[in-house]
This record gives structure tokens, C-alpha cells and sequence, in this order.
């Protein structure tokens, strides 16, 4: 048996460069500018989410700036109402369907899963690449359609009828709802992708008890995009139904209802937000593990805690409905159960700070992220409440309160923590250290920044001041709040300008990290930073909730799969015994061949009806094309099945 | 209660200067809930805070992980468990508050109330007052008059898309929408114009559809009232009937009413008493005769995306229009 230290550096024996030249050629990703639209490997496509992703928040954070010019001053005329309802329907669909979920979830998921499982590649690789190129040109044909100034401008949740076809004219909310389309695809996809990756390659002794948190919470959100999304994926086919065929589900003058639609973009709309967050609380309890030098306390409750708000989180939407006016009764069931997630999400809360108190913390740009987010996302948390209360909420509802809260929420829940591990997981990615004096100074920056910005929304909101309005009257006394608003906008600004020089700098003459610059406990510091294409020269095991400090003192690692194909080892949902082996797919230019006949055809389904009939064909083409069976594959397989069978 | 004291809070568009038991059962609600998340807000972040000081590490190696001792991790369950049954109970209080604040709103339902009728547009409200004689229902706009200290039945729907009757001295908000009739209670106990604005976006001018709820004593009011039955005044100088002839012969005809003349279009805001009105386009312009006379020759400048058309009409033409509707009390 072969043993190893799992996680320290040790001169490679000639046997073991040797393995490595032969992983290398297996492994070897297509070269040339053909072989960039036939890559499948999991960290590269990994790296181009979070590069289109943070593209896009860096998009929509430039229109929130337009926004913030144009409430500096009482009726001004920077943006038309036109341009601004335009501009603040992109922001809010941008970050919430372009950056948020394809950033916390596809991307961390798509990198990091497969090595903090311990396996060479995501499940499914050609469905990962072709998710990839769906959400890109998904993206792609929004922004394109905004700069020819068919952007859309009915919010970011479309309601009917202001956005059905008799008040949203044009091709506008048909280009939202088709972004819709594209995003789903791509969300839905990964989520296959992860929960087989989580719950069939993990490394051997891996065992449910031993998932990283981190792994957890992608797993929970897997499971909620699978059962969240048909939701939304219903509400907007049926207002491009309504759009394109003339079908009336939303409309009330021949018995539509337009409160349907409402309940099927909650349904997706409210766990929505913990698609968001629960990644972001992974990140957390990673770094809070990491940082504060050791396990976490109540992996048990943590564990339980997500897996409850992944429940619980589809039993609130209608508190986004409160002023619709709905009955008592149902009133008080979702007040209550708006209120009730609060004990879960306080529950991890004070396992990270009873982890901390444990531990000894040590102040890092990571740890400062998360301290940030615990100020911010609690405040967040606490506005929360004021608006889970039925008749609370009928004042503070779609006001500037609001728009303050979920700010609070989100970028707290989601934004620091993504900027924490940005500065965690950059020297494992790129294998250079990111600059600490100027990450500590973005982090700064940024907490003021965000804050100056956003706490004087709450008290702009109780002012009066609705959400989603161009520009208001010079009279209201809202004046002077949002100068400081949008005073704030520049150092969060500037905040991110830092960051972005700092990544930018550090990527090129960073300190070098070394395979596990944290000293940290989970799988992907055990190899290589950043990772060869092969992830692991020998595939790990593990016995303990963090692997390299908890792994024996000898051992042991996977033996015996064949080194001259793409093969992995399949283990067992529960406990992690190894119970098969199988091979991963080649490299492939079907899969993109396939997104872009799928893309023709949902965008083609925005003009005509006969897009979908007839896109079809390229689509079922390029299809049957990817799955074509390839001889070799299939024979080694076959005496695979023979040897196991026996 | 105590959140009313801080300053800035007073206005008429405000949350924190309740005008009527609507509001105020709410800003009761509202001070539990921020006294309560405030206070657990100050002491988990202290908390933490004293936790990340006094266990630092000062030297930035990242030092071998501990191992953990059965006697600090009892003592951390402890503390976690109680504060997990601390948010417990803090959680149900404030549910047993919003509870009892729905029951207090909900009980808001007198038989005798006085209901007012109103209608959402794409972007200014329609008010109706409806009288079992129909020659006395009242239609005006943007403006609602009402008595103090009697309950109010607002009876609301949309004509278009989903707006949100808003007015926060006096009550939470409420969705008018197609296809749905809605009922609002409400009640307003100091005299004053408290401003309301639709709360749910509505298209190109959400940010201008704002109204006002008047509030008068109750002799005040019936006058009010009584007043708005009546139909139009006949114009009574040279002027006015040539104002009226071009109201009549122009565009305005076809989407306005103005009872007692042929007039009788529910497009867009009835205007027989527009002149005793304060605001025009829904609560963006005050009500004077320059205002009205831009508003009339291009409201596409005042207010971008709405319904009214610019109309061409020669100085004198709309010199005697104005001079018209200006009589118009």
C-alpha cells in the first residue's frame, strides 16, 4: 500500500514523475484556439464562471452608479425615466441571475467541489462546459440587447401585467424572460453536476459525517436550484407564452389571474436568496475554521441548519406578497415561519463565534471579510425581522427599507464572503499570495464604504421614499440622505478598484504560496497551487471532518486506476467506500457546439414561435453528436463492468 | 412611540409620525421590533468582538490547529445553547406582537364607516365617493378629502397594471390590482395633508403618482362634499365660453369629463372641480395657472412616458382654456 503525507511537500520519487507525465498526457486539455471550446476540466471552466461573473457585477455595479448620480439631485435629468427604469431593472436581474447565483454557487461549486471531495474532475464535464457557454451567451445577448436599447425595464421580477403585452411594448421583457431561460439551464446543470460529484466521487472515507461545511452548502443549494427553479421557469415561459402566442394566463379581463404569477416567481424568488447566501455561509464557516486554527464548533447544528433553512426557505414567499392582502390566517403562518428561519441562521452564527472564542484568531484579509459580514449581515438579519411582521411590513414594503435590508442581506450574506475567499482561495487558484496591506485597505474601504452607502436607505425608506422611482421631489427631505448614499458609492468604488489592481498585481509577482500557504485542513490544499490538470497526483483518503490535520500518520491513498485513461473512483452515498471505477469523458467541441444551437433557438423563441419548432433541429443535431458512442470508451468499460461483476 | 421623538421623523410622508390608529398600532409594533434587534445586535457583536481580541494571534504564521479540550467546548455549548433559546423567545415575542398588531388592524371595521372608492391609473388616482343618488357621487382626483376621527372604508382596485395605495401617517400600504377588489381601513385623527405615493412599480412615472389625504373637521368636509356633487360652473364671462368652446373642439374632450357639459370621457382625471384641487399630475405640480398651461401644451415635459398628449393650441386658445378651467371651483 502506498502512503503518503497528505498535504506536505515531498520530493516526487522517479515513479511518481513519471505517473505525473502520464497524468499530464491524459489529462491534457485540446491546445490552440479550437482546443479553448473543447475544454471540460472543472477548474478551467471554473475559472471562466468566476471571470464572466465578476465581469458582470463589475457591470452592474457601474449602474448602480449611474442610479446613485441620478438620485443625488431632486429631479434630475441625468437618466430619462426611460434609461432608468431600464438601468435598474439590469442591476437588479445582472446581480441576481448573471452575478450571485452563477458567482456562489456554479463557480465555487464547478472549482472547488471535486477537489474538496478529493476527485479529478466534476461529474458530467460536458454538461459543466455547455452550462458554462449557456449562462455566457445568455448574458451576452441581455447586454447586447441593452445597448441597443431594448433593455429590460419592468424590474427584475417582470411582474404581469406591466410587463405582459399590454403595457411592456416591444421586445423588452421578452429578452428578460429568455435571460431567465438561459440562466436555469445553466443552474440546473451544475446542480446535477454537484450533488453526483458530492454524493458519488467522494475521496474514500469521506463519509456524510466528514463533508466539509463548505461542501455542505453547495450540496443544500443543489437541491434547492433542482426544486426552486421550475418555478420560475414556469412563471416566465408562461409571460413569453402570453407575449408571443396570445395564450391569457396573466390577463384578468378573460379570467387570468396576475397573482399567479406573483406565487411562481416567490416560490423561485424567495429561495432565490438563500441560493445566495448559504454559499456565502460556507465560505464563512471555511475561513472561520481556517483562521481560527480549528474544527468548527457544532459541525452537527451547522449541518442541520442548512439542511433546515434548504426546507424552510420554500415555505416564505409570500411575505413578499404581505400587501397584495392575503387572509389571517395565512398571514400568521408566514409570519411565523419568516420568522422561525431566524433560529437557524442564528444557531450558525453562534457556532462561528463560539468557534472563534475556542480557537485562536488569527486577523488575516479572509478573517477580515468575515468579520465585516458579521456586522453587516446581522444588521441585515435584524431588518429582516421589521419586515417578516405582517403590518410592519405594510409600511416598510418596497421602500427604500427594503432596498436597504436586502443589501445588508446580500452583499453581507454574499459579497464579503466572496471577497474573503477571493483573498482564501487566490494562492490556491493561481499559486501566488494576494497582497496584504492592500487587502486589508479594500476591506476597509469597502466596510465604510458599504455602509455609508446603505444604512442611510433605512431611514430614507421610513421617510417615505418608495423603491424604483426615477427621481424624487426637491420638498421630501430625502435630498441630503441620498447625497451621502451615493457619496458612499465612491469608496465602495474605489474599494473595488483596489481589489481588482490587487488581483491583477498579485497574479503576476504575488509571493509564492506554496501547496497550503493556511496551513489549512480541507482537500485542495493537499495538492499542488494551483492544481495540475489532473487535480491530484495520488488520489487522497480521509479520516476526519478536515483531512490533512486529521489525516494518520500514514495515509493511505487510492491505488489501482487506470493511468492511461480519465478514469475515477465512484464511493458509496453514506459512508464513502470505494464501490466502483469509471472513466470521464474527452474533451469535446460538441458541448458548445450545442449552446450555441441552444442559444439560436431561445433567442430566435423571442420573435417567433417557430424559434423553438425549428431551433430544435441544430439542437437535437449537435446533441446526438456529443453523445455519439466513441468504440474505445465503451470496450474498457464493458470489461470494467465484466471485472466488477465477477 | 419613542422613535416619533427623533428628529427628522416628523413630515407627511413619514412611518414614524402615525397620524391615525393604523399607523400608530404599527409604530407600536415597529419600536418592539427595534428595541428588541437593537439590543441583540449591540451584544452579539460585542460579543464577538471580545472573542476575536482576546484570543488574536499577533504573529502572522499560520499556527499548527489546536486541539480542542472537552472543557472549553462544554462551556461553548452552554453559551450557544442558551442563546439559541434566548432567539427562541425573543422571536416570539415579537411574533406575539405582530399578532396582536394584525388583530388591533384587523378590528378596524365599523359598520358606519364612510367608503371611498379608489382607483389606480397608470400614473394618478381616481377617487370616487358613491352616493346611492348617482347625480351626488363625487369623482375627483389625486386629492382625497375626508373627516377626522371617522372611520374610512377605502374600496380599491386598478384600472391597468398593479399599483400600491400608500399614504404611511395613516396606514400600511395595500396593492390595488386588476382583477382583484381590495378594502383598506383606515382612520385619521389630526387635521392636515398627509401625502401618499404608489409604493409598487408601475412603469415609466412610478416616481410621479403621489396624492394627498386631506383631513378636515367634519362641517368642512360635508361642504366639501357637497360642493364636488355639484355639476360644473356655466361659464359666465366672454372669455370662459370661448375657453369652454375649446375644451370642447380640442383633443381634451376625449379623455376628460367635465359634468355638465358634453364632456364625459373617464380616460384621465375628472375635471369639474379641477380648479379646487392644490396639485396637478398627481401630486407633481402645485395648481397654478402657469403650471396648468405648460402642463397642457406639452406634459410629455413635465412628465415623460404619460397619457396626456401635447396638444397645439394658438396663445389665445389657451388663455381662455385656462381662463376656464380656472373657474372650475
Amino acid at each position: 500500500m502506498i502512503t503518503t503525507s497528505v498535504g506536505s511537500q515531498v520530493e516526487l520519487t522517479d515513479a511518481e514523475c513519471l505517473q505525473a507525465a502520464q497524468l499530464e498526457r491524459v489529462w491534457q486539455e485540446p491546445a490552440g484556439f479550437i482546443g479553448w471550446f473543447k475544454a471540460v476540466h472543472h477548474t478551467t471552466i471554473g475559472r471562466r464562471y468566476f471571470f464572466t461573473a465578476l465581469l458582470f457585477f463589475l457591470l452592474a455595479g457601474l449602474l448602480a452608479g449611474a442610479m446613485r448620480l441620478q438620485l443625488a439631485f431632486p429631479e434630475a435629468h441625468f437618466l430619462s425615466n426611460d434609461k432608468y427604469n431600464q438601468v435598474f431593472t439590469m442591476h437588479g436581474s445582472t446581480m441576481m441571475f448573471l452575478f450571485a447565483v452563477p458567482m456562489m454557487f456554479e463557480t465555487f461549486s464547478v472549482y472547488l467541489v471535486p477537489l474538496m471531495v478529493g476527485t479529478r474532475n466534476i461529474a458530467f464535464p460536458r454538461l459543466n462546459a455547455y452550462s458554462y457557454y449557456l449562462y455566457a451567451f445568455g448574458g451576452l445577448m441581455f447586454y447586447v440587447a441593452f445597448l441597443c436599447n431594448t433593455g429590460a425595464d419592468r424590474g427584475w421580477f417582470s411582474y404581469v401585467p406591466l410587463a405582459g403585452p399590454d403595457y411592456g411594448p416591444g421586445k423588452r421583457p421578452d429578452f428578460w424572460a429568455q435571460l431567465i431561460t438561459f440562466t436555469e439551464v445553466s443552474a440546473l446543470s451544475v446542480a446535477v453536476e454537484t450533488i453526483v460529484t458530492v454524493f458519488r466521487l467522494r475521496a474514500p472515507g469521506m463519509s456524510l459525517n466528514r463533508i466539509p461545511m463548505f461542501v455542505w452548502g453547495q450540496v443544500v443549494v443543489a437541491f434547492m436550484v433542482i426544486f426552486a427553479l421550475p418555478g420560475v421557469v414556469l412563471s416566465s415561459t408562461m409571460l413569453l407564452l402570453d407575449r408571443t402566442c396570445s395564450t391569457q394566463f396573466f390577463n384578468p379581463a378573460v379570467g387570468g389571474d396576475v397573482l399567479l404569477y406573483q406565487h411562481l416567481f416567490w416560490w423561485f424568488g424567495h429561495p432565490e436568496v438563500y441560493l445566495i447566501f448559504i454559499p456565502g455561509t460556507a465560505i464563512v464557516s471555511t475561513i472561520v475554521t481556517t483562521f481560527s486554527r480549528r474544527h468548527i464548533f457544532g459541525y452537527l447544528v451547522l449541518v442541520l441548519a442548512l439542511v433546515s433553512t434548504g426546507f424552510m426557505a420554500f415555505g416564505l414567499w409570500v411575505h413578499h406578497m404581505f400587501a397584495t392582502g392575503i387572509p389571517q390566517i395565512a398571514e400568521s403562518y408566514f409570519t411565523a415561519a419568516s420568522m422561525m428561519i431566524a433560529i437557524p441562521t442564528g444557531a450558525q452564527i453562534f457556532c462561528w463565534i463560539a468557534t472563534m472564542a475556542t480557537g485562536k484568531v488569527v486577523l488575516r484579509t479572509p478573517m477580515w471579510w468575515v468579520i465585516g459580514f458579521f456586522f453587516v449581515f446581522i444588521m441585515g438579519g435584524m431588518t429582516g425581522i421589521f419586515v417578516a411582521s405582517v403590518p410592519v411590513d405594510l409600511q416598510v414594503h418596497d421602500t427604500y427599507f427594503v432596498v436597504a435590508h436586502f443589501h445588508y442581506v446580500l452583499i453581507g450574506g454574499a459579497v464579503f464572503p466572496l471577497f474573503g475567499a477571493i483573498a482564501y482561495w487566490f494562492p490556491k487558484v493561481t499559486g501566488r499570495m494576494m497582497s496584504e496591506k492592500l487587502g486589508q485597505l479594500s476591506f476597509w474601504l469597502f466596510f465604510v464604504g458599504f455602509n455609508v452607502t446603505f444604512f442611510p436607505m433605512h431611514l430614507v425608506g421610513l421617510r417615505g421614499m418608495p423603491r424604483r422611482v426615477y427621481t424624487y421631489q426637491p420638498n421630501m427631505g430625502w435630498t441630503q440622505l441620498n447625497q451621502i448614499e451615493s457619496l458612499g458609492y465612491v469608496l465602495l468604488f474605489v474599494a473595488v478598484c483596489i481589489l481588482l489592481w490587487n488581483m491583477f498585481k498579485s497574479a503576476r509577482s504575488g509571493a509564492v504560496a506554496g501547496p497550503n500557504p493556511w496551513n489549512a485542513g480541507t482537500l485542495e490544499w493537499a495538492t499542488t497551487s494551483p492544481p495540475p490538470i489532473y487535480n491530484f497526483l495520488h488520489l487522497p483518503t480521509v479520516n476526519g471532518r478536515e483531512a490533512i490535520w486529521d489525516a494518520a500518520p500514514n495515509q493511505p491513498v487510492v491505488v489501482g486506476l487506470d493511468e492511461d485513461a480519465r478514469s475515477f473512483l465512484t464511493t458509496r452515498t453514506l459512508d464513502a467506500e470505494p464501490d466502483g471505477r469509471d472513466e470521464f469523458p474527452a474533451p469535446s467541441i460538441w458541448p458548445f457546439l450545442a449552446a450555441v444551437a441552444t442559444s439560436l433557438a431561445f433567442i430566435a423563441s423571442i420573435f417567433t414561435p417557430w424559434g423553438i419548432t425549428l431551433g430544435a433541429i441544430p439542437v437535437a443535431i449537435t446533441m446526438i453528436a456529443w453523445f455519439w458512442p466513441k468504440r474505445q470508451p465503451a470496450e474498457r468499460r464493458r470489461a470494467r463492468e465484466i471485472w466488477q461483476s465477477e | 412611540m419613542i422613535l416619533a421623538a427623533v428628529p427628522g421623523f416628523q413630515g407627511n410622508q413619514t412611518v414614524l409620525n402615525p397620524v391615525g390608529p393604523g399607523a400608530a398600532h404599527i409604530e407600536f409594533e415597529f419600536s418592539l421590533i427595534f428595541w428588541i434587534t437593537t439590543a441583540v445586535y449591540c451584544i452579539v457583536l460585542l460579543v464577538l468582538v471580545i472573542a476575536v481580541a482576546r484570543k488574536r494571534h499577533s504573529f502572522e504564521a499560520m499556527p499548527e490547529p489546536l486541539t480542542t479540550t472537552p472543557e472549553s467546548d462544554r462551556i461553548a455549548r452552554r453559551s450557544v445553547g442558551a442563546a439559541i433559546i434566548a432567539t427562541v423567545i425573543l422571536l416570539f415575542i415579537m411574533l406575539v406582537g405582530s399578532f396582536e398588531t394584525s388583530r388591533a388592524l384587523g378590528s378596524m371595521n365599523p359598520e358606519n364607516a364612510l367608503t371611498i372608492d379608489v382607483y389606480g391609473h397608470q400614473w394618478w388616482w381616481e377617487v370616487e365617493y358613491p352616493n346611492n343618488e348617482a347625480y351626488k357621487t363625487v369623482v375627483t382626483a389625486n386629492e382625497i378629502h375626508l373627516p377626522v376621527g371617522v372611520p374610512i372604508r377605502i374600496h380599491g382596485t386598478s384600472r391597468d397594471v398593479i399599483h400600491s395605495f400608500w399614504a404611511p401617517n395613516v396606514q400600511g400600504k395595500r396593492d390595488l390590482m386588476p382583477g382583484y377588489d381590495t378594502e383598506i381601513m383606515m382612520q385619521i385623527d389630526q387635521p392636515g395633508s398627509w401625502r401618499g405615493q404608489c409604493a409598487e412599480y408601475c412603469g415609466e412615472q412610478h416616481a410621479h403618482m403621489s396624492f394627498y389625504m386631506v383631513a378636515e373637521s367634519k362641517e368642512q368636509f360635508a361642504k366639501w362634499l357637497n360642493d364636488q356633487a355639484q355639476s360644473s360652473v356655466s361659464p359666465s364671462t366672454p372669455q370662459t365660453a370661448r375657453g369652454q368652446q375649446v375644451f370642447l373642439t380640442h383633443a381634451c374632450v376625449l379623455c376628460h369629463t367635465i359634468r355638465g357639459t358634453p364632456a364625459g370621457s373617464r380616460v384621465g382625471p375628472d375635471l369639474t372641480h379641477v380648479a379646487s384641487r392644490s396639485t396637478i399630475a398627481a401630486g407633481e405640480l402645485p395648481n397654478t395657472i402657469g403650471n396648468l398651461g405648460g402642463w397642457i401644451l406639452n406634459a410629455q415635459g413635465v412628465k415623460p412616458g404619460c397619457r396626456m398628449p401635447p396638444n397645439q393650441l394658438s396663445g389665445s386658445e389657451l388663455q381662455d382654456l385656462l381662463a376656464y378651467l380656472e373657474t372650475l371651483k
